[in-house]
């Protein structure tokens, strides 16, 4: 058990990522209100993302009203197995199971854009690179020695590392596509981009109600400061 | 035939509960200076966001679970599933934010104007107390979300108990109900959050009141209004009632107030990570020790101090320090004169100084310890403790102005204020009001005023600003 605590520790630790990543963050195009987008992405995640990780925070029931999905759709692409219409969005595979074929449970990704920001999420999902030390094959440029397999290889490619000498240690900088995928790059970044978005609605789903409804708020308000100043104006008129 | 029914059922309640004395004693016959400015509004904006931790307290209660087991996803659930439950959250967190620094501006006016002075110790004993349940119901509430920050922050200042000789680590033990941050801690947590310190907040809110009642409030000039001359009426020169020329100035603050608080819940509810940390976003996990653990950003001028000193109890004794002396402040400061308008320079440096430093140590405590920072956080820290110790020292050094008679105004104009700095912003206000830009732009909006829209719109406001008043007056 405490091996299991010390591998995830090291896994998942954001040190590991924050010392080690010479290469900054790439800028995720992230817009929650390009529905398209969203819906890509949750084909996306259906398909490659929850047979190993939960949503577990949302329900299916909300991706549905959220993304204008009629429960047919839902059940056609999202729903596998049996599972009803108001039930969370989760993976089928059992947290022991994840421990005995990656050494840690996947995590749930319901708040990882919350939690470490859409940059992130999109540089780690672009950044894995062929690497014959690790189980899978691959290692990750922001997450390094991360258990997790390129389960998007087959859109992406193959990327190979980049290594310079850095204080004389053999260092990743970078990585570099080697063999095409299904995919043109510019294809597999927007198909990111689709997956950053899902992630970043799942997230916080009351964004798409938030932020339409703040200016409401704040017109109102500034409406009744204009007549509160207006009115201690008139009350204080005779004072000097 | 209306207002004579309730004439009646004022006068009958009346009979039983001093309603009128009541309404009448602390508003409407309450005198109070009338030059308060910008730094006299955090007092009711504090009674506000208190109100709104209560209310929005309420309805998050309803629907959080305090077991470690449930309370994230509790959490997450009033964020998704609750009706408006993301505004709620939003409005709490924000609010707690909030408060701290409605409070710090509100500390700040008393050193700036001398108003803890004689005779109003006791109020700010009362508001320094009010001060330390704040920071222990924003601490034990902190915890509630059950995040990893929630959970590894508190345990690094519970941990602080153990530096406590013979007793600590016990006490540490006693504090937590378990050996580290467990369920037990979490309910305890909850119950001191939701009952215990916010009883204990509203009496001594009373008391605060109270207190500022019996003495009345200073002013940004440090002059005794009862002590003044009074009209016919006994009523003080320079006095005006508190309703209604306060309320109403004080709404239209709460109102501007409260658009900020929209432009942050709707807007951007997390300040960057300020507000609500993104290492929160992930459940605690007793196994994995976040790489950096800080506090919220309202108490890292105090973690400051305490990691500025090398030894852990020496660090928790200079933390407690850097409280304790802001208690002691009404009997640090001699000064003979309240305000800062009529002290000298000493202590306009001082305070400057001051400032800088409380700053500067929060910046620094939400970083993560480098040999610079440790530093400079030492030198703030110093400069911290210097200005209050030094207090009693300041007036023998400088030479405090004669008070005037009247109150003067509640903000100094610029032509009457004193020093090379203030000629050089005059004239550099004078180099804006001469440009171009300034006097295009100004005869653009002089041409919108008279737009027949706009003299529309000004007509309609001033028929309800009418209205209002005589409904007011009613």
């Amino acid at each position: 058990m405490k091996t299991a605590f010390g591998i995830a520790l090291l896994l998942f630790s954001f040190a590991a990522s924050a010392v080690d990543s010479v290469k900054p963050l790439e800028d995720a195009d992230v817009d929650i209100f390009d529905s398209d987008s969203v819906r890509r992405g949750a084909g996306f995640f259906a398909n490659y993302c929850v047979g190993c990780h939960s949503v577990k925070q949302i329900r299916y029931s909300r991706i549905a009203k959220d993304l204008e999905l009629s429960e047919d759709t839902m059940r056609r692409e999202f729903m596998f197995g049996d599972v009803k219409i108001h039930d969370y969005f989760e993976t089928a595979m059992s947290k022991a199971d994840g421990e005995n074929a990656f050494g840690v449970a996947p995590p749930d990704l319901s708040l990882v854009v919350r939690a470490r920001g859409a940059d992130w999420v999109y540089s780690y999902l672009k950044g894995f690179y062929t690497d014959p030390k690790r189980p899978f094959g691959v290692n990750n440029l922001v997450s390094r020695d991360v258990a997790m397999p390129n389960v998007l290889w087959a859109l992406q490619g193959i990327q190979e590392p980049v290594i310079k000498k850095i204080g004389g240690v053999d260092t990743v900088v970078d990585v570099r596509l080697v063999k095409k995928g299904e995919m043109s790059p510019k294809e597999f970044d927007q198909a990111l981009t689709d997956i950053v978005n899902f992630l970043a609605y799942v997230s916080e789903p009351s964004k798409l109600q938030r932020l339409p409804l703040g200016k409401y708020v704040i017109f109102f308000l500034v409406v009744l400061a204009v007549i509160m100043y207006r009115l201690k104006k008139e009350y204080w008129k005779n004072i000097h | 035939m209306a207002s004579e029914k309730a004439k009646a059922l004022l006068n009958w309640l009346d009979e039983r509960l001093p309603v009128t004395k009541f309404w009448n004693d602390q508003l409407v016959k309450y005198y109070v200076p009338k030059n308060f400015n910008f730094f006299y509004f955090f007092g009711s904006l504090a009674l506000l966001v208190l109100v709104n931790q209560i209310l929005t307290g309420i309805f998050l209660t309803m629907h959080y679970k305090p077991a470690a087991e449930l309370a994230f996803d509790s959490v997450e659930y009033i964020m998704r599933d609750v009706d408006y439950g993301w505004l709620l959250r939003y409005m709490h967190s924000t609010g707690a934010s909030m408060f701290f620094i409605v409070i710090y501006i509100h500390m700040f006016r008393a050193i700036f104007y001398g108003s803890f002075k004689k005779p109003r110790e006791l109020i700010w004993l009362f508001g320094m107390t009010l001060f330390l349940l704040l920071m222990a119901e924003a601490f034990m509430g902190y915890l509630l979300p059950w995040g990893q920050m929630s959970y590894w922050g508190a345990q690094v200042i519970i941990s602080l108990f153990g530096a406590i000789p013979v007793i600590g680590e016990d006490l540490a033990v006693w504090v937590r109900g378990d050996y580290v941050i467990a369920d037990a801690t979490l309910n305890r947590f909850f119950a001191l959050h939701v009952i215990g310190i916010p009883l204990a907040i509203l009496m001594l809110v009373v008391f605060h009141l109270v207190a500022l009642r019996t003495t009345g409030s200073s002013n940004p000039d440090g002059i005794e209004i009862k002590k003044q001359a009074k009209d016919e009426n006994g009523v003080p020169v320079d006095g005006i009632p508190f309703h209604p020329y306060y309320t109403v100035k004080d709404l239209y603050a709460a109102v501007v107030f409260l658009i900020v608080c929209s432009i942050i819940i709707f807007y951007m509810p997390e300040v960057g990570g300020y507000f609500l940390e993104h290492p929160n976003f992930e459940p605690a996990n007793p196994a994995a020790t976040p790489e950096h653990i800080q506090p919220v950003w309202y108490f890292t001028p105090f973690y400051s101090v305490l990691r500025a000193i090398p030894n852990k109890l020496g660090g928790v004794m200079a933390m407690g320090a850097s409280i304790v002396l802001l208690f002691l402040l009404p009997w640090l400061d001699r000064s003979p004169v309240k305000s800062i308008r009529y002290r000298g320079g000493i202590f306009k440096i001082a305070l400057g100084l001051f400032v800088v430093s409380f700053i500067g140590l929060g910046i620094l405590g939400t970083k993560p310890v480098t040999p610079t920072a440790t530093a400079f956080a030492r030198v703030f820290t110093i400069i911290y403790f210097a200005f209050l110790l030094l207090m009693p020292f300041y007036p023998r050094l400088e030479k405090t102005k004669p008070i005037p008679e009247r109150l003067t105004e509640p903000v100094i104009p610029l032509s009457k204020r004193e020093g090379r700095h203030w000629r050089m912003i005059e004239r550099g206000l004078d180099a804006v009001r001469t440009s171009a830009f300034y006097q295009n732009t100004k005869a653009r909006l002089a041409a919108v005023e008279t737009h027949p829209y706009y003299q529309n719109v000004k007509a309609r406001l001033s028929a309800a600003i009418e209205w209002l008043k005589t409904y007011g007056s009613k």
